[in-house]
């Protein structure tokens, strides 16, 4: 599995964002120790960094399309698109889109959902970052990657501030390109 | 209010920013021309212009916090918290919020739902804008109002990019200035 760490360059940024990240133990449900990210994003210092970061690794590498899952997605994606000069396209649950769309079905736990994407808002000269707040189980990462891929377009990373490495996400994306910025060993 | 009556008359932003919205008719139902700012979202020029307008509004004003209406309030509030060194706070659909809550009901065509805050999220007296794509009835906005309210905060405006004609004319949403870029856009605009 490809993993390029921001971790490796040991910025100081990293851990101070990690210290604003509330862990609240069994949420959604017993078990699993959730990353809350509302508590970085009521520090402007902090989240800032997070962009900075995100934009000083992503802004050389021709990114066209920013790619932000609902709706944790919508809120570090498009400040990301900004600073990129990309355009921002949210993926979105099932019937919210207004206009002719595209689906990708995955699996949660119990039963299935859906993501989907506006049909001509992705096309395939384009180089995309897909972004969420955390990784958990990856199923909708690897349902935004095949939406972007299936118009031919290139999912050149997947970002993500946090992950919850319980639900073993990364093994669900089977390789393709992932950084995450504050990783639990 | 609308920006072009407030100062931005003739600025070409602003129809760059409404050319840039396309009108999906009878969408969620028949008979509603629904005002689509994905295609806003995806001119990055015209997206840009957007935050700056509100960022040129709100930078001198003393805002603490910036709060977005889930889903759409979350694609433009961050933007404008960042540049303006303010919090981000989402208000969300029930349920979402990992932390303890509190909550307000607002009313819907048919029914009810409710909006939601993390309780620690603002502080008594901070100064608050509340951001939304669209502002039609109001109802959502006036309940994120009292959400803040009820945590002793000052809600100094609620700002939305397309305000519905129910709106126009009107200044105030429960008695706190509204701030509205731009008209729905017509059929013949943009796609």
């Amino acid at each position: 599995m490809l993993k390029m760490s921001v971790n490796e360059v040991k910025d100081s940024r990293i851990d101070g964002i990690k210290t604003k990240i509330r862990v609240v133990p069994d949420f959604p449900k017993k078990g699993i120790m959730f990353q809350d990210i509302t508590t970085l994003l009521l520090d402007s210092k902090s989240f800032k960094d997070t962009i900075d970061l995100f934009v000083e690794r992503y802004r050389d590498m021709n990114i066209s399309v920013v790619a932000g899952i609902e709706a944790r997605g919508f809120i570090f994606g498009p400040p990301i698109a900004l600073a990129i000069g990309a355009k921002f396209v949210p993926l979105r649950k099932p019937k919210k889109l207004p206009g002719e769309i595209i689906f990708e079905e995955y699996e949660l736990e119990y039963g299935s959902d859906r993501l989907e994407m506006h049909a001509r808002a992705v096309d395939s000269g384009d180089r995309a970052l897909v972004v969420d707040d955390l990784i958990a189980t990856g199923g909708t990462l690897c349902a935004a990657v095949n939406l972007i891929e299936r118009v031919g377009a290139e999912v050149v990373e997947c970002a993500c501030v946090t992950e919850l490495p319980e639900l073993k996400g990364k093994e669900r994306l089977e390789g393709k390109p992932l950084c995450v910025l504050v990783e639990y060993r | 209010m609308f920006a072009a009556e407030n100062g931005l008359k003739g600025d070409p932003r602003l129809e760059a920013i409404s050319a840039a919205i396309r009108v999906v008719p009878n969408f969620p139902k028949n008979g509603i021309m629904f005002q689509d700012i994905t295609t806003l979202l995806l001119d990055h020029k015209a997206f840009k212009h957007t935050v700056d307008i509100f960022v040129d509004r709100y930078k001198d004003m003393q805002i603490s916090v910036v709060a977005g209406v889930e889903a759409r309030g979350f694609m433009f509030g961050p933007s404008i918290a960042l540049a303006i060194g303010a919090k981000f706070v989402p208000l969300r659909k029930p349920g979402k919020l990992p932390g303890k809550v509190i909550s307000e009901s607002y009313e819907l065509e048919y029914g009810h739902d409710r909006l939601e805050m993390h309780v620690d999220a603002v502080e008594p007296r901070e100064r608050v804008i509340i951001i939304d794509d669209l502002v039609a009835t109001g109802g959502t906005l006036s309940a994120a109002i009292s959400l803040m309210e009820s945590q002793g905060a000052v809600v100094v405006e609620c700002a939305c990019v397309i305000g519905l004609p129910e709106v126009k004319g009107q200044h105030k949403l429960k008695g706190k200035p509204l701030y509205v870029l731009v008209e729905p856009s017509g059929i013949d605009g943009f796609c």
